[in-house]
């Protein structure tokens, strides 16, 4: 099954070529059958991939550059079943996206379609590569396809506010991860993944090693929009198209972080003292997780607000990859997975939203949406998906993260989602329902809207973020699903067995029979669940009817969390430059504190 | 081996972020990431270097001579065009951004934050 990988990356590139090169020639309807049926396949051949990838790892080498006595020669994509299933989700999540587009983005021109391809071969190339430096060829391609699509409705400058921050502070980031694949072939002479890990093994983390470490992961993690690398994430998201937000915040932003699990476990493991590097991490997604959860409870403009929801839950897989575990890394891919649809959901009815009344905004949207039913049950099931209410949606990898985690770590990553699902609900019961206050200081100023209405093939739309949303929240619940993610991330922790299968061609050691069953949880999940849930809604009837409680909660409340409210609020600035001086300064102290702990 | 080359490399790099950091214009944005950029270049082939070594064509050398690193080679250039591409957009979103905004300078585009 060696053939299956480089069409995943083939096939959305060469249609995207095609599509963009037969523009004004082919028939309208021929180019969207051409696009979507691309993106099928790919996603067909990435499930094929995926049950092909259990046994063993499916390694392609390009050019038939095979090993020699255990040393790479070439390229490859190595892919087990963790990479697989992330290539299913992208291809699941890109064709519903696509399909959406064929009627949200009518007036687009056919480069639109292209782009999103590209952005699907990179992605899809980026979860399979082997090869450091082929790592940064496919995050520059993504990257670049993300760029372009941002800021694809020109006409205004808020996409061109967004798409120059996005640009600029990624790119920053991916010449940070240049300088780092320098230094390590300087010490290693080896781009291989498998091969690099190998000779890291041999040796003591030098100096050298700890500040190419830095680079190549703070790399990722500017992708990733952890924090305090987030900032462009907003800015981006809050311009973007509607399906273009629902690739970027699915799928996109979180695949940064298989980057940082893939460096970790295949090469700097071998470098790790007591688990170090992982600490650092953990540290990074509670902050993450908190903060972005926070900022999402201030916005008003639901895709900034659905920005900080992927952001914070972001930081909970982070928190779980940091755990450096087999069930924290198996918690952080069903997140993954569910938070991919669901959030892809929440921006399909955000998107729907938009073309109907042309605002974006919770409090000028207020009660305008009444009646439309199937929207806000698909909005409302969605945030309850992303709170993590149990056996919904989130929960089984929030609920397998807890296993590995400390005591204290717990509740701060509950606290992240449930402050986001505070901040969605909110927004839902005001547009929905009509609840809540008409206007909210809290939140800030109105956002210049785009008052453009589409029109739209509205049962369609509805009916893609319905199947996005269900299949999201049906992730919790499907049986058999938690033990493959435990088996896939077993093997994905295995860096003899991979190193012996890549390098090597030995076989690995034959899967176990998985049990078909749910996944049995603690008590304490379904408690942090269930509190989740319940501090989610009271937060969002706090938020809705603010001036009715209490003076002395109010006055207290304002007292207190008053002034770190308005430096959340400065330290936002929009402004490229100060974007650019967190990424160097954080990158500086996390380079510092790795340097501290494995010294 | 001489440390010089890695001196500079961490210089244009550091030289570049400053600017990045603190420009008041896009194209001179633009320009100082390609010049982040090149810190990448200067290291790569330092790395790559051997003294006294040939371009690596091996036709009608004889078998063991030295010549210096390919590899990096082919990655600096991969590096390149890489670069290209990013700041070929950034510069057409300054096109946009004067064309909408009159201005090209970062802080001027703020019209969103929080």
């Amino acid at each position: 099954m060696s053939w299956i990988p480089p069409l995943l990356v083939a096939i959305p590139l060469l249609a995207a070529a095609v599509t963009a090169g037969l523009d004004h020639v082919t028939p309208e309807p021929l180019q969207d059958a051409i696009v979507v049926a691309a993106a099928t396949a790919t996603t067909a051949l990435a499930f094929l991939l995926l049950w092909s990838s259990e046994g063993h790892e499916v390694v392609h080498w390009f050019g038939g550059w095979q090993t020699r006595g255990g040393v790479a020669l070439g390229i490859d994509f190595a892919v087990g079943p963790l990479a697989a299933g992330m290539c299913c989700v992208i291809g699941v999540v890109v064709t519903l996206a696509l399909v959406y587009s064929l009627t949200f983005m009518k007036e687009a021109a056919r480069l639109f379609d292209a782009l999103m391809l590209a952005a699907l071969g990179a992605m899809c190339g980026f979860a399979m590569s082997g090869d450091l430096f082929n790592l940064f060829v496919w995050l520059e391609l993504m990257a670049v396809a993300a760029y372009a699509l941002t800021g694809f409705l020109v006409e205004r400058l808020g996409p061109v506010q967004g798409a120059v921050n996005f640009a600029i502070t990624n790119t920053t980031g991916s010449y940070l991860f240049a300088i780092g694949i320098a230094l390590l072939y300087a010490r290693t002479g080896a781009l291989n993944l498998a091969q690099l890990g190998q000779t890291l093994a041999h040796g003591r983390a030098g100096g050298l090693v700890v500040v190419a470490m830095t680079l190549l992961l703070c790399g990722f993690l500017i992708k990733g929009a952890v924090v305090p690398f987030h900032l462009w994430a907003a800015d981006a998201y809050a311009v973007a198209p509607a399906p273009v937000c629902a690739v970027l915040g699915g799928v996109m932003t979180d695949i940064g972080l298989i980057g940082v699990a893939r460096l970790y476990w295949t090469v700097f493991v071998a470098v790790d003292r007591g688990g170090a590097i992982g600490d650092v991490l953990l540290w990074l997604g509670i902050v993450t997780a908190v903060l972005a959860g926070t900022m999402a409870f201030l916005q008003r403009h639901l895709k900034r607000m659905l920005a900080y929801s992927v952001v914070s839950h972001i930081g909970v897989m982070l928190a779980g990859i940091g755990l450096l575990g087999m069930t924290g890394l198996a918690g952080a891919e069903l997140i993954f997975l569910a938070h991919a649809l669901l959030t892809a959901g929440l921006f399909f009815v955000a998107g729907i939203l938009h073309a109907d009344h042309g605002a974006i905004d919770e409090l000028r949207l207020r009660g305008r949406a009444r009646g439309c039913w199937v929207p806000a049950a698909a909005w409302l099931a969605g945030t309850v998906g992303l709170v993590g209410t149990p056996y919904v949606g989130i929960y089984l990898g929030h609920s397998l993260i807890d296993e590995s985690a400390a005591a204290w770590v717990v509740p701060l990553l509950w606290l992240g989602s449930a402050l986001a699902g505070a901040a969605l609900l909110r927004a839902g019961a005001r547009i929905f329902l009509g609840w809540g206050d008409a206007d909210d200081p809290l939140l800030g100023k109105p956002f210049e809207e785009d008052p453009h209405e589409r029109d739209i093939l509205r049962p369609l739309l509805v009916g893609i973020a319905v199947v996005a949303v269900g299949a999201g929240l049906a992730i919790s619940v499907v049986p058999g699903l938690g033990q493959r993610a435990e088996y896939a991330a077993e093997r994905f922790r295995d860096r003899g067995a991979y190193v012996a299968q890549v390098l090597r061609g030995r076989p690995m050691p034959p899967p176990p029979a998985l049990p078909v069953s749910v996944l049995h949880t603690s008590l304490d999940s379904l408690l942090y669940g269930g509190g989740a849930t319940v501090f989610a809604v009271a937060l969002a009837l706090a938020g809705l009817y603010r001036r009715r409680l209490p003076n002395f909660v109010s006055a207290a409340g304002e007292r207190t969390l008053g002034p770190p409210v308005r430096v959340l609020h400065a330290l936002h600035s929009g402004v490229v430059g100060d974007y650019v001086t967190w990424v160097v300064v954080g990158t500086a102290v996390t380079g510092a504190a790795w340097a501290i702990l494995l010294r | 081996m001489s440390y010089l080359p890695y001196a500079v490399a961490a210089w244009i790099c550091v030289v570049g972020l400053f600017g990045v950091a603190t420009s008041r214009n896009l194209i001179h944005l633009a320009i100082c990431l390609t010049v982040t950029q090149s810190s990448s270049y200067v290291l790569l082939l330092s790395v790559g270097y051997v003294k006294h070594g040939g371009a690596p064509i091996f036709k009608g050398t004889k078998p063991g001579s030295t010549a210096v690193d390919p590899v990096v080679q082919a990655l600096t250039l991969t590096d390149v065009v890489v670069s290209v591409a990013v700041v070929a957009l950034i510069l057409a979103l300054a096109l946009d951004a004067h064309r909408l905004a009159g201005t090209i300078d970062p802080d001027g585009l703020a019209d969103v934050q929080g």
